[in-house]
């Protein structure tokens, strides 16, 4: 290494700022869904984009449902997804089917892309055990709520899957929020340092419920926070679904590849309040920030662009709007079916074999609840 | 059978899972090359290689999660925190993960982990190693807590721990890896978890106890004994969940009972066991059931170990007081 002689603090923020500057935003569609990087355009086919589209459709009425199903007391905790519809769906949209979700609360919509049945997310949302009975065969775990926890779970599913020689990939997802957790950079750099086949992804909304991004860290981006992990970052834009799901798919290939993990930031935003327990974002947010980031809806970009190449009209994205609501009708009643929770339900549910205490309980409870 | 100390007693458990089960996986700081701090994982990944025994960064709350993925993918992980007053770093992993894994999932994912970490005084430890922690863990449901004090028990507590299908923290007592032989088996065998030893039997006074503060019991009660006292001694051995029946067949027979414990008196779990004593036994009791524990301080500096720690003195003055009452 080059030793320094003079000059070393302006040298250290010369250097600050090269690497804040070499992290630019990849995008492939611009706001009025017109391709802008040819170079980088993923290999899709037509039905695969039409495919995409619909899951986006589909999943943006599923939150305005949510919010409102929420409203009427028929659902519990919802955390809202409109706007993120890109950074959720085509990262998604990048895995196969062996690969491993590890979502945070705002994740639900891959979960359900990756196989969970509709009900049980709703299950989920309201508070039933079985809306987490992950269903054989499907790789997610249930939405974490503890903010950073996911990430170093992730490193160590990643790190099982290059122990059993898979040809598959954990992948996570976090807010920008959550960068500032410990647990977020423990993951990332244990990750790294096992090379590990990780997907990370930092959805920076530019806000944690009330809290500007600014205010987590003076970095300029957080996809820079991987220099300290030694891992490759990159910052796409996350309402760009094409640039979203090239960024995955190319970070897909280096770890099944043995390269490693990659961190993708994405810059989205939420249409909705932070979660519906309150939260009233017109205290932290200005109309101005909701237009302009309105005007970079995923859906109206990606529309234009499938529409430009003769493949998507009005008549088909109503045929999707119908499906999604009848769907979440169905859904929501299969929900309502489900037998209510007992407390012994929840005992049988805490270890392989109960211990002697809390065999007792089981036995007092199952005397209550046969009355 | 050969002449094990603890420490050896341990080394052996791990060698025998990992030879019994590929999924067996153990690492920590230091576990590989190094053998660990305290020589516990010594020759393992020699014999077993990288794959199996591996070095960790230093970051608990990592280390925690790892154990929680490679679980997720089937292994079965014996992870190491170097010493248990760097729990408080991994905390949300064992306390608010790990342990939470088959309830919050409806029994689909499980979290067959084995948590391995020293603790406990009289060795003249730096800030935060010797801390007796138990009573946080004990107090999560969904964990199970074991402390052994013998290398027999430790060697049939750690396979069973090791092959349990739900999280349990297996605590190791410094003072007691190297203090004393003796005889264990060198085939594998198992202590079933939740179950007391009975390590001294006797008619006048039950102590119940665990960890270092068996042997300082035992000595008490060869003391006692002197004095015409027949002290039976109960080593719990697992902390959570703790074998009631025993202590309670045990106090029918001598009517009187006391919990001694290494922590302090507001942690721990004597206060737990007093009570659970109080709700079945009551009927039984010629005096209540008082504890030996340390003071309620902050963990002593090291020079002030030999007079903050409980020992056998306080055991025989406690033991009186019940006697007597």
């Amino acid at each position: 290494m080059a030793s320094k002689t003079k000059n070393t603090m302006a040298d250290s923020v010369k250097q600050l700022e090269q690497i804040q500057d070499g992290f630019e935003t990849l995008q492939i569609l611009n706001e009025e869904g017109e391709v802008v990087n040819k170079a980088a355009m993923p290999d899709l086919a037509d039905e695969q984009l039409q495919e995409l589209m619909k899951r986006m459709v589909y999943t943006r009425i599923l939150d305005q449902r949510s919010i409102s199903l929420n409203r009427q007391g028929r659902l519990g905790f919802y955390a809202p997804t409109a706007g993120q519809e890109a950074s959720q769906l085509a990262s998604q949209f990048a895995l196969e089917k062996e690969d491993f979700i590890l979502p945070g609360y705002r994740d639900v919509p891959q979960m359900i892309w990756h196989g969970l049945p509709l009900y049980q997310a709703f299950l989920f949302s309201r508070g039933h055990f079985h809306g987490n009975q992950i269903p054989e065969g499907v790789n997610v775990i249930s939405p974490q709520i503890i903010i950073g926890a996911q990430y170093i779970q992730a490193a160590g599913v990643a790190l099982g899957m290059k122990k059993r020689g898979a040809q598959s990939v954990a992948i996570t997802y976090t807010g920008d929020g959550g960068a500032s957790q410990g647990d977020f950079y423990e993951g990332i750099n244990f990750a790294g340092a096992y090379k590990a086949p990780a997907i990370f992804i930092v959805q920076n909304n530019r806000f944690a419920i009330s809290t500007p991004v600014e205010k987590q860290s003076a970095a300029k981006t957080i996809a820079q926070k991987a220099v300290a992990a030694g891992i490759p970052g990159v910052q796409v834009d996350g309402m760009d679904p094409l640039a979203v799901y090239v960024a995955v798919r190319e970070a897909r290939e280096r770890a099944v590849n043995g390269e490693g993990p990659t961190l993708i930031e994405t810059l989205t935003y939420r249409y909705g309040p932070h979660t519906m327990a309150g939260d009233d974002p017109t205290r932290y947010r200005t109309a101005d920030l909701d237009n302009e980031w309105e005007k970079k809806d995923p859906l109206v970009r990606f529309r234009k662009f499938l529409e430009s190449k003769g493949i998507w009209n009005e008549e088909m994205e109503n045929e999707v709007i119908e499906k999604a609501k009848d769907d979440i009708k169905d859904a929501i009643k299969k929900a309502d079916e489900q037998p209510k929770q007992k407390v012994t339900d929840l005992m049988s549910n805490m270890y392989e074999e109960m211990p002697n205490h809390l065999q007792e309980q089981y036995e007092i409870y199952t005397e209550k609840e046969s009355k | 059978m050969a002449q094990m100390t603890m420490i050896q007693a341990i080394t052996d458990a791990l060698r025998v899972e990992l030879r019994n089960d590929p999924n067996v996986l153990v690492f920590g700081e230091d576990v590989g090359v190094n053998g660990g701090v305290f020589r516990a994982t010594e020759g393992l990944q020699a014999e077993f290689g990288e794959e199996r025994v591996f070095d960790t960064p230093l970051a608990e709350s990592g280390i925690g999660g790892l154990a929680i993925g490679l679980g997720l993918q089937g292994y079965r992980p014996v992870m190491e925190i170097q010493f248990f007053g760097f729990v408080y770093e991994v905390m949300d992993a064992v306390a608010g993960q790990m342990a939470r894994m088959r309830y919050r999932s409806g029994g689909t994912y499980t979290s067959p982990v084995t948590i391995r970490s020293p603790f406990g005084g009289g060795v003249h430890t730096p800030e935060m190693h010797a801390d007796s922690l138990e009573g946080l863990v004990a107090q999560q449901p969904g964990l199970k807590v074991v402390i052994p004090s013998t290398p027999y028990d430790a060697k049939g507590l750690l396979i069973s721990a090791i092959r349990d299908n739900d999280p349990v923290v297996y605590l190791e007592h410094m003072k007691l890896y190297r203090s004393f032989r003796q005889e264990v088996p060198e085939e594998e065998y198992t202590i079933p978890l939740g179950v007391a030893d009975v390590k001294r039997e006797g008619t006048d006074l039950s102590i119940i106890t665990y960890g270092a503060m068996v042997h300082e019991s035992l000595k008490a009660a060869e003391e006692l004994e002197k004095e015409g006292h027949s002290v039976e001694v109960i080593d719990l051995r697992t902390i959570m969940p703790f074998d009631i029946d025993t202590i309670i067949a045990s106090i029918e027979k001598t009517g009187r009972a006391m919990v001694v414990q290494e922590a302090q008196k507001q942690a721990g779990i004597a206060a737990q066991i007093v009570a659970e004593i109080n709700d079945r036994a009551i009927l039984n009791l010629e005096a209540p059931v008082l504890r030996v524990a340390a003071p309620d301080t902050v963990y002593p500096f090291s020079q002030a170990e030999t007079v903050w720690l409980p020992n056998y003195k306080d055991v025989i003055e406690t033991a009186k007081k019940v006697l007597t009452f």
